[in-house]
């Protein structure tokens, strides 16, 4: 399958003298973590059977710097922003899509003041503008009438107020959305922010993911649906812990209706 | 002799708004202690903010219990101290209900505050039962013993004897229970009383009207050493919130300086400062103390009424973590109260007293328990920000100490070298596109 994946570089649209539609900025979780990478994929199919001209920065891109700032370190953080945004910018991008809610609220709200100012949309959003003007179409499939739950991503949710665009979609796979406890503006975070994930966490009498976890296996999803790689590694690694792996899967949104389609 | 109860109350009166305005000035003192921020922009977006959340109390019903008592007592509060108006002018001028003149209309305004004290009353006992009784746990957190504890059932004892003393002076006031107009509640305490002569109601009455005032006065001054000045300062709090996604933090300026001066290549990094610059101190980063943080962070310190939804909500708390968002907040103040009290001992300058913020009040373990996600910030009914906080020591512990936990030292080295967070190489970075 991997080798009809089409993905372009900025670089390869620059030498042709043309401009793709979107900048699909990867994330280095999409890039490198072995569970992240499968979601890039499946975005990257979607991406590809609805013909939408995009590109990616391949080895241009580079960390946005939010572990970096989120854990102190303001020099890094910036350091990176400014590398990152030279690049942008000499490939006049104009539009970004990506997948980690991380990068989104970074490019989108920290970017700007250092000189970068893009459209940006969690790869959520960019599934559901292509739905709504038609250029994709999305079929339950397998999962029509399965029991799925939404984990909100901090940095999608109440950092940027989106908790609607992977709702919708969840409902266009005609599976019966389940809501957590606390979901929304009141999600529990899986406790992967703010650094965590580089770190063991202080000490207490629980890991947050596990808690996370729990609240998620009270509705009794089929699927916990995430829209964060590392909300789905913190997901994936409480689901573990419960011994619940053979009963409930993590899956990503995009995923989701990659895999509807089969693709 | 018989203008002594008007000088007496005059007296009251001023030395109360004296020294009301004296702790005032210090509060300003010491949240000007804060750094300079910018928050001029979007003045309609802040006005409205301040009318939806403080006036409205719109993020306080979120939680519907707590927030309709909570309603009940801020709607009785601002409402009856219309009534406070008429006393203060009835005790200077020697007068007895001086609004009465208005006819009918005052049967109405007496009738209603009557009915908003015994709410109040009620509400009081009940915000009571839920801390005390039935041991509501985000009332019952670490940080919340002695002083924080103790002040939160002396504001709700206050409420109760204040309304109680409307109540009875209003019972035992003859002329008005003959009136028959606006005694709504008061008819059914005024049996407790009968058999006692015009004589002793009068004393009862008099008795009730001056504590009554003198508590209020009280209470007043109280405000500045308590939770509960919140009353007062949810109002510029919640106009001075962050108005950006919650999930943006500011960028440092200093050190955009510092990455824009590195990465141009036309600057010479060894030319001598520009003129006037040589005195400048180099800009400390981050904050390890209260003088580092913003005045709007310090005012969000004074602001907090240790409600406790930011910790209930803290997925690092639930989990036991030892962070609480309210105790950074309430460490803040105490801090910062620290500081202003050791200014007051040395005229107004502040003397080294070997203590910070850091260290000394919040802990690294605390500090780094944070995930960044938000839920504090979401859930204070006032828009405070206590990941700000957490996020600017965050920054003194880096930038200044290189004090980073190991684990997070190698995250960043490895972001400096390769551009990801593990030790992947950049050039490695499309091979996903053929595995």
């Amino acid at each position: 399958m991997s080798e009809l994946l089409k993905v372009p570089t900025m670089a390869e649209f620059m030498a042709q003298g043309k401009q793709p539609e979107v900048l699909f900025w990867v994330g280095c979780a999409g890039s490198f973590d072995d569970r992240a990478k499968k979601i890039t994929k499946a975005f990257v199919k979607l991406l590809n059977k609805a013909n939408i001209e995009f590109a990616v920065l391949g080895t241009e891109e580079s960390c946005t710097g939010d572990p970096a700032k989120r854990a102190g370190n303001e020099f890094l953080f910036q350091m990176q922003a400014v590398t990152n945004i030279e690049v942008l910018n000499a490939y006049e991008v104009k539009k970004i899509v990506t997948a980690c809610p991380h990068c989104f609220n970074t490019i989108k709200n920290e970017y700007p003041e250092l000189g970068g100012n893009y459209e940006v949309m969690h790869h959520t959003q960019f599934l559901k503008a292509l739905l709504d003007d038609g250029r994709l179409t999305i079929e339950g499939g397998k999962f029509k009438g399965k029991r799925i739950t939404f984990h909100d991503p901090c940095y999608l949710g109440r950092a940027n107020n989106v908790y609607e665009a992977p709702r919708d979609l969840i409902q266009k796979l005609e599976a019966e959305l389940v809501e957590m406890k606390n979901c929304r503006r009141n999600g529990l975070c899986c406790g992967a922010g703010g650094a965590q994930m580089f770190k063991d966490a202080e000490k207490g009498d629980k890991e947050v993911n596990v808690e996370r976890t729990e609240q998620a296996l009270e509705v009794k999803p089929e699927i916990i649906a995430a829209g964060c790689p590392f909300c789905n590694t913190m997901m994936t690694d409480g689901v573990k812990a419960k011994e619940k792996e053979a009963d409930v899967a993590v899956m990503d949104i995009a995923e989701l209706i990659a895999n509807a389609q089969d693709l | 002799m018989h203008y002594l109860p008007n000088i007496l109350f005059a007296i009251a009166l001023i030395a109360s708004i004296g020294f009301f305005v004296k702790n005032v000035k210090k509060l300003t003192r010491n949240i000007k202690l804060g750094k300079e921020v910018d928050v001029s922009d979007n003045k309609s977006q802040r006005w409205k903010n301040m009318a939806m959340i403080a006036l409205g109390q719109s993020k306080m019903v979120r939680r519907p219990i707590a927030g309709f008592l909570h309603v009940v007592v801020y709607v009785g509060f601002i409402i009856i101290n219309i009534e406070v108006l008429e006393i203060v002018i009835d005790g200077v001028l020697g007068t007895h209900r001086i609004f009465s003149s208005i006819g009918s209309l005052y049967g109405v305004l007496i009738g209603s505050f009557e009915i908003l004290a015994i709410l109040v009353f009620v509400s009081v006992i009940l915000f009571w039962i839920r801390r005390n009784m039935i041991k509501l746990k985000r009332f019952w957190k670490s940080e919340m013993t002695s002083w924080p504890k103790n002040d939160a059932n002396y504001i709700l004892y206050f409420e109760m004897v204040l309304m109680t003393l409307f109540l009875v002076m209003n019972a035992t006031d003859v002329h008005f229970q003959d009136l028959n107009s606006g005694n709504v509640i008061s008819q059914f305490i005024a049996p407790w009383f009968s058999g006692l002569s015009n004589s002793t109601l009068h004393f009862i009455e008099r008795g009730a009207w001056w504590m009554h005032i003198i508590g209020i006065l009280v209470f007043l001054n109280y405000l500045y050493y308590s939770k509960h000045l919140h009353i007062l300062l949810a109002f510029p709090n919640t106009y001075y919130g962050k108005l950006r996604p919650k999930g943006q933090l500011d960028n440092l300026e200093a050190v955009t300086k510092e990455v824009k001066m590195m990465m141009d290549p036309n600057i010479d990094p060894f030319a001598a400062p520009a003129a006037g610059a040589e005195g400048e101190v180099p800009a400390k980063f981050g904050a390890s103390d209260v003088q580092d943080l913003s005045w709007v962070q310090l005012l969000n310190a004074y602001t907090c009424t240790e409600c406790g939804r930011c910790t209930s909500e803290c997925p690092a708390n639930q989990t036991g973590k030892k962070l609480s968002p309210r105790k950074i907040m309430m460490d803040t103040r105490d801090r910062l109260e620290e500081v202003g009290k050791n200014m007051d001992a040395h005229k107004g300058t502040f003397k080294d007293d070997g203590k910070q913020l850091l260290d000394n009040y919040i802990t690294r373990e605390e500090l780094w328990a944070c995930t960044s996600c938000n839920a504090c910030v979401e859930a204070c009914p006032v828009s405070i920000d206590p990941l700000s906080i957490i996020l600017d020591m965050r920054r003194y512990l880096v930038m200044e100490q290189s004090a980073a936990p190991a684990e997070l030292n190698n995250m960043m080295t490895n972001i400096e070298n390769n551009g990801a967070p593990w030790p992947y190489n950049q050039m490695d970075r499309l091979n996903w596109k053929n595995d």
